[in-house]
């Protein structure tokens, strides 16, 4: 055990965990129809390769890429494709995605792949391509190609850091896989750590997970490189910068990452899919999902196939309870809410949690701001949120800027303590999307602007251009009187000249 | 199923506390202060306390009325109510009517609602309105009774609010029972005419250990109230702190100097409203600053001016003053204080 740090603010939440822990990680049935949608991740989406009424076997590639940022999507069972629409997407902005709709043939059969060996003979661009063609994307969440992470730039890593620390209230899904199946884990961080050619890895879980750390440890001994470490339970511990501050004491430059400090940190569940991409050439097909809350009966997790329409899940989880009214996807700290439950479970989806009306704020009443400032103690970022309230509200961009929020995690601490009950983090969102909004308009402006500055110059140039041509044409013009003159002159002298030899005159004038 | 097609914004909890029980809890704190105080010096100041809570109120409602503003959700928020508790208690126990009114008046309605309301007021309104009286009553303000153990006569209740609506003293009681000055004031009027303070405390039976009989149980009894709102985390210790240590350091530099011209810093302590400021009134979050570093050197100003005024001011005591002060540089202070953001080496941005 090495020293622990802390990072500033943060808070203490109920943890609501033991609800979805009671019974085991069950695999939920193939659903009647997958829903897959094209984009599950960071970056461009994967471009659809299938067509209405193809088969696909489990496992097929269905949505290629050909962009750096962005992640193919598989047959998550064998069946006929039977569309391909635009829903809408688990995501804060609901805009429709292309979504590949399969019916599946229950024979769940597989495309025929080789097993790899012995990994440590790959190359490790080899190991990072194959993890790209896997799909694979981070499972905390965040849903960023797992490739790229893995991808070292020229740094010597030395840390690889797991994160297990799950520290959002309700979610489960890493602590029942980090319980049941720790051999996965392991067996990813090896592939990882080779990948990434990194010194030492250290899985991080928080404390209130004794079954998970110990069910690592006893697998962890025999390697010398690799660490169970325990840390505080405190919210946002399992934030990137926040987890690497808890564990190394050491904060990663703003705007920069992980990597600028040689480290690398990656979920635990994304370590067990590499795992399954590289020993068993299974790409991401499925996830471990918490299906939680006071609004669903019976409360556990579940491995199902993505493009599970969630509400397959409710129902396997007893279905809601009357009093059920508020459905969300990831924690209820940064999650968003969902306005119906025919949303696809997706790459990211950690957690579906249903609410009650005692879970959430309800329509609580807004009041000013007293600047208690409880908002600046809890910051993990040490921002000063109530300022940036002010600053969004008057929309004052470019103060918003210098008070950097752009450092803001949108963890939620600040809004969860604000004794007014204002919603904080949705006001910085705002603030970020005008300050984008407003760098979008700029570079039009510029763009606007440098085009009409080129017009300008292009008309004077075709102006000047004119003026150089009508200047030769007259010059030529006037050249043109001074050779008519001489033919004059030349037709007067042959005139002049047939006159005396006696000649007819007409025909040689007009010839002339 | 369906759900609301209504956006709903994480975070997606229910809120740990609000505003309505930041103001009962600061209220429920001052309970014990002004028991005490009320036991010192007669049943004047719940008369005070009164009067300005319904005057108040009133206004409040009345200018939200105006404002169009919701009326009960916004009395409810307790600010009104903490503001007259306030203020009553910096005036003297037997004020009259008129001039509590004038003051409550003044503090709610062109200090705090003519910015805006709660939140949007740049000076404290309590303060504000009693730096109002005092500057336009200094009559009023300076008359202040004995504490009730040096006093040959005092009043009951009935008789208190008899004698703050129409200004008739009890038969036994004369004018000059009420007039006296307070502790502090006696102290500085005497030095000013070039007595010494161990001549001056042996004359006056109003002086005590820590400074004045009565003062100093007021004081502490608010310090008891102070510490718990600390305990609960419902105020910033960075703002007592850094005026009490500030006034505690200046004070204790000038009586080493010469204890016979500058009042102990133990007695500063304890005399006038300095529990009462520290934790009561410069704590105020609206008006005070809002950065870690900030209240720190926001506190540690008043305490400076406190003293200021204390020693070479022409006011019995000087926390509103210093608290207005301090309002006026707190933008300034928040400016220059903020904290060193995570994953920037020295200076942000």
């Amino acid at each position: 055990m090495s020293n622990l740090y802390k990072f500033p603010g943060g808070i203490k939440l109920p943890g609501h965990k033991a609800m979805s822990t009671s019974q085991p990680i069950r695999k939920a049935p193939i659903p009647d129809r997958l829903f897959v949608p094209l984009r599950q991740h960071i970056g461009s989406a994967a471009e659809c390769i299938v067509e209405k009424g193809q088969r696909v076997l489990k496992g097929q590639m269905i949505g290629r890429v050909s962009d750096y940022v962005a992640a193919p999507v598989h047959a998550p069972s064998s069946g006929t494709v039977i569309d391909i629409q635009k829903f809408p997407a688990a995501h804060a902005s609901s805009l429709p995605s292309d979504v590949i709709i399969i019916e599946p043939d229950g024979k769940d059969e597989w495309i025929e792949n080789e097993p790899i060996a012995d990994i440590t003979e790959l190359d490790q661009s080899e190991l990072r391509n194959m993890i790209r063609i896997a799909g694979i994307v981070g499972l905390g969440g965040a849903a960023f190609p797992t490739f790229i992470k893995l991808n070292p730039a020229g740094h010597q890593i030395s840390k690889l850091i797991l994160n297990g620390a799950e520290c959002e209230p309700y979610i489960s899904c890493d602590d029942m896989l980090m319980r049941e199946r720790p051999h996965e884990i392991i067996d990813g961080a090896k592939i990882m750590r080779h990948a990434l050619n990194a010194e030492q890895v250290i899985i991080a879980i928080e404390d209130n997970k004794p079954e998970a750390i110990s069910s690592l440890q006893s697998l962890a001994d025999e390697y010398d490189w690799l660490d169970i470490q325990g840390i505080p339970v405190i919210y946002p511990t399992g934030g990137e910068r926040q987890l690497i501050k808890v564990l190394t004491g050491r904060d990663v430059p703003s705007q920069g990452l992980p990597l600028d400090l040689d480290m690398v940190v990656s979920n635990v569940a994304t370590a067990a899919a590499v795992h399954h991409a590289i020993d068993h050439q299974q790409p991401l097909i499925s996830r471990i999902i918490t299906v939680t809350g006071s609004g669903v009966r019976s409360p556990q997790n579940f491995e199902a196939l993505i493009g599970t329409p969630m509400s397959d899940l409710i129902e396997l989880a007893g279905g809601y309870t009357e009093d059920a009214d508020r459905l969300v996807v990831g924690g209820p700290m940064m999650g968003i809410t969902l306005k119906t439950d025919a949303t696809p479970v997706v790459k990211a989806s950690n957690c579906l949690l249903v609410q009650t009306p005692g879970d959430h704020a309800g329509e609580a009443i807004i009041r000013p701001c007293i600047r208690c400032g409880e908002c600046v103690k809890v910051c993990p970022v040490k921002l000063l949120p109530q300022q940036l309230y002010w600053f969004s509200q008057a929309k004052y961009l470019d103060d918003l800027q210098s008070h950097n929020l752009f450092d803001c995690i949108e963890c939620g601490c600040c809004t969860v303590v604000c004794p007014s009950h204002i919603p904080l983090v949705q006001y910085f969102r705002f603030g970020k999307s005008e300050i984008w909004k407003k760098q979008q308009e700029t570079l039009k402006a510029d763009r606007a602007r440098e085009r009409a500055e080129a017009k300008t110059v292009r008309l004077e140039r075709i102006k000047a251009e004119k003026k150089a041509q009508h200047a030769a044409r007259a010059k030529k013009t006037a050249a043109g009187k001074d050779r008519k003159k001489e033919i004059e002159a030349a037709v007067a002298r042959t005139k002049a000249k047939k006159a005396d030899n006696t000649g007819s005159t007409e025909n040689v004038t007009d010839n002339a | 199923m369906e759900f609301s097609q209504q956006q709903h914004y994480s975070p997606q909890t229910p809120a740990q506390a609000s505003v309505s029980r930041v103001m009962l809890n600061v209220i429920l704190a001052l309970i014990p202060g002004i028991a005490v105080y009320i036991h010192y010096f007669g049943w004047g100041v719940l008369v005070n306390i009164v009067l300005a809570s319904i005057i108040a109120l009133l206004a409040e409602g009345l200018i939200l009325a105006i404002r169009r503003r919701p009326v009960v959700t916004t009395l409810l928020d307790g600010s009104a109510l903490l503001t007259a508790i306030l203020l009553a208690l910096a005036l003297p126990s037997h004020t009259a009517w008129w001039v509590t009114a004038v003051g409550i008046i003044f503090a709610i309605i062109i200090a705090k609602q003519l910015y805006g309301g709660l939140g949007l007021n740049p000076f404290n309104p309590a303060m504000t309105g009693y730096v109002v009286l005092l500057i336009s009553f200094p009559l009023e303000m300076t008359r202040w009774n004995p504490p009730l153990e040096l006093a040959e006569q005092s009043m009951n209740l009935l008789e208190a609010f008899r004698y703050s609506f129409t200004g008739f003293l009890p038969q036994r009681m004369d004018v000059d029972m009420i007039s006296l000055a307070t502790p502090l004031d006696l102290a500085r009027g005497r030095l000013d005419m070039g007595f010494n303070l161990s001549v001056i405390k042996s004359e006056y039976s109003i002086f005590s250990n820590l400074s004045g009989k009565g003062t100093e149980w007021i004081n502490i009894a608010f310090l008891g109230g102070g510490l718990w709102l600390l305990y609960r985390r419902l105020i910033d210790w960075r703002i007592p702190a850094g005026l009490l240590s500030s006034m505690l350091l200046i004070s204790a530099v000038f009586w080493l100097i010469n204890s016979e011209l500058y009042l102990s810093p133990v007695f500063h302590m304890f005399a006038g409203a300095t529990m009462l400021g520290a934790f009561f009134i410069a704590t105020d979050p609206v008006t005070a600053s809002t950065t870690p570093v900030g209240r720190l050197i926001f506190g540690a100003g008043c305490g400076l001016i406190i003293y200021i005024i204390r020693s070479w001011g022409g006011y019995p005591d000087g926390v509103a003053f210093a608290v207005l002060l301090m309002n006026l540089s707190a933008p300034l202070i928040d400016h220059f204080s903020q904290p060193r953001i995570t994953g920037y080496r020295g200076r942000n941005s």
